[in-house]
């Protein structure tokens, strides 16, 4: 077993996904199957090879830090599932 | 012809000489999608008073002789950009609501070049599919064959090409989202260069892959639209400050005493004879142009498929997190805390498949397995890319086929995702070495599926890509032939 059943449970919570009993045997045997086929690579020696992070060689890509116009607060608002005031108002964070 | 069949560039001579308009070529498209989209079902949303009001512009610019590159031309865009004052869903629960505030970069450069937004095409959901199953409106069929896949994750730009519905269409490519489903739908697909057209206003699935291409109905389209879309866009930091050449300068050029690279790895089992048949004739075509064609070998071409399966989720988990329910997106009702809202909005909002891949790349990402996971297949990738930078070395393009197999059937594949990631087997190579690729229709099956062939080349290497693309599309010339619909 590459991922048991624990471990599914444990990555949905920090992914914030929840899942059913139905739900969580497929995905454990499903990730199974994935997590087994990505053992191919270990038959690649990498030892001295730098991880490659991006496609094009590039150094950072610095802007001018000025103020510019942003987003106006209601259209920044407008697609909220419950906006208030100036506000993103969610469920209740602390007792 | 119909108006409607006819490519970007034989609509603007029309539409120059006067013998058409830009509202007649507009309603011509419609009637036509009104006509097979309850077959299809390539759209999620259609702009079609929006449209005529564009197709209205463009016929006053026409008046005042102000044709730009694509006035009047009506352009069908892929529902994972940005389009301000019209939803963007990304084919998902999540984001059925969601209307974006702005539009992204290529929006607002086709629509200065004077297009018309046909409406917003069917996707797998967040662009995580294959075959365009996934989408939470309902799944696009291949207008060559209504029981099959159009392919994905663009399926819907791919079959509202292919059946006419729109004149040209744009899409997003992760893994081989536009060049897979163009093969399977009998079109021109393209996927630039990292960093050659600017994502600013696309959804981001997987950013050190993701790039937006044409998908078209002729080679000689599909350098009208790069020519539009390419460039530097100060607001998208990976996109690349290299000038756009003409492509359009390089399609009749020609690949006389070109070296041609035929990687062997992407010959082998499991590849649908028809297709490699096909494939072949068109190998025999390209020599026949005056290009030497040799094998070459990408030796850990075996490896994409895993490396692209862990580099693509762990980015997607990141990329996905910002779906909470809170500042937009769906929102489920029952959750009493803020850690319950987030689990249930998520849960409810999002669809198996990209569960499955946040899932995957949330573990390849987890403490304790960063390094076997997402660090072992980052150094990989470096491999892979060295592959491609030395055969490009001695080669000035490589040919492949783009899919290993036709269009499959409809839920052929839905629940076995590990035989619906190995269609992707022939494209994802692209992605990971930042390259571009092209996939030109070459033939069809028995059965009349088409087929496409693959040509990439080197870093920005466009311009290449364009000529082997035309001077194949001209001597082979499938790209006439049309779905019964």
């Amino acid at each position: 077993m590459k991922i048991t059943r624990a471990e599914v449970e444990h990555v949905a919570h920090l992914a914030r996904l929840e899942f059913d009993e139905a739900e969580t045997e497929k995905f454990t045997s499903q990730l199974n199957d994935i997590l087994l086929y990505m053992d191919k690579l270990n038959q690649v020696e990498t030892r001295d090879v730098a991880p490659m992070t991006h496609a094009i060689a590039r150094t950072n890509a610095f802007r001018e830090d000025r103020v510019r116009k942003s987003l106006p607060l209601e259209q920044a608002l407008a697609n909220a599932p419950d906006p208030r005031g100036e506000f993103f108002r969610v469920p209740k964070v602390i007792e | 012809m119909e108006l409607y069949a006819l490519t970007i560039h034989e609509l603007q001579d029309r539409l120059r000489a006067g013998e058409t308009t830009a509202e007649a070529l507009t309603r011509a498209v419609f009637k036509r999608i009104r006509a097979v989209e309850s077959d299809v079902h390539a759209y999620i949303t259609l702009l079609e008073e929006p449209a005529l009001a564009q197709a209205d512009r463009a016929d006053r610019a026409i008046r005042d002789g102000d044709l730009r590159a694509l006035t009047g031309i009506p352009i069908a865009l892929k529902d994972v950009f940005c389009t301000r004052g019209f939803r963007t869903t990304c084919g998902s629960r999540i984001l059925e609501n969601f209307v974006p505030p702005y539009d992204a970069t290529v929006v607002e450069k086709l629509a200065a070049a004077g297009a018309v937004f046909t409406g917003k095409t069917n996707m797998d959901e967040f662009a995580m599919g294959s075959s365009t199953e996934t989408s939470y409106f309902g799944l696009t069929r291949n207008p060559w064959d209504l029981d099959r896949i159009p392919g994905g994750s663009s399926g819907g730009s791919a079959a509202a090409v292919a059946a006419d519905e729109c004149i040209a269409a744009l899409g997003s490519d992760t893994g081989g989202s536009i060049r897979q489903p163009a093969a399977l739908c009998g079109v021109v697909g393209l996927k630039p260069t990292y960093g050659r057209v600017s994502r600013y206003g696309l959804v981001a699935f997987a950013s050190s892959l993701d790039q937006i291409g044409p998908f078209t109905k002729d080679v000689e389209d599909a350098a009208i639209l790069m020519n539009v879309i390419a460039g530097y866009d100060p607001r998208e930091s990976t996109s690349v400050p290299e000038d756009v050449p003409d492509y359009r300068a390089f399609l009749g050029r020609g690949i006389d005493g070109w070296t041609v690279g035929i990687p062997k790895e992407y010959f082998v089992a499991g590849l649908d004879p028809e297709v490699e048949r096909a494939v072949r004739d068109a190998i025999g075509v390209i020599e026949g142009l005056g290009a030497r064609c040799v094998e070459v070998s990408l030796p850990h071409t075996e490896h994409c498929l895993a490396v692209y399966y862990i580099v693509a989720p762990a980015e997607a988990s990141s990329n996905l997190a910002r779906y909470d329910g809170v500042r937009y997106g769906y929102r489920s009702p029952d959750g009493r805390d803020l850690m319950e809202m987030f689990k249930k909005s998520r849960s409810a909002g999002f669809g198996a498949e990209v569960k499955r891949r946040i899932m995957l790349g949330t573990y390849a990402l987890s403490s304790g397995y960063y390094d076997a996971y997402y660090k072992k297949a980052s150094q990989v990738r470096a491999l892979i890319k060295n592959d491609f930078d030395t055969a490009f070395r001695t080669c000035d393009a490589l040919v492949t086929p783009t899919t290993p197999t036709p269009a499959f059937r409809i839920g052929e594949k839905t629940d076995d995702p590990l035989q619906m990631y190995l269609s992707d087997i022939l494209t994802i190579s692209t992605n990971l070495a930042g390259i571009p690729g092209i996939s030109v229709p070459c033939g069809y099956t028995a059965a009349g599926l088409p087929v496409g062939v693959q040509f990439q080349t080197a870093h920005f290497a466009e311009g290449k890509l364009f000529r082997i693309a035309a001077a194949f599309e001209k001597h082979a010339n499938f790209t006439k032939r049309r779905p019964k619909l």
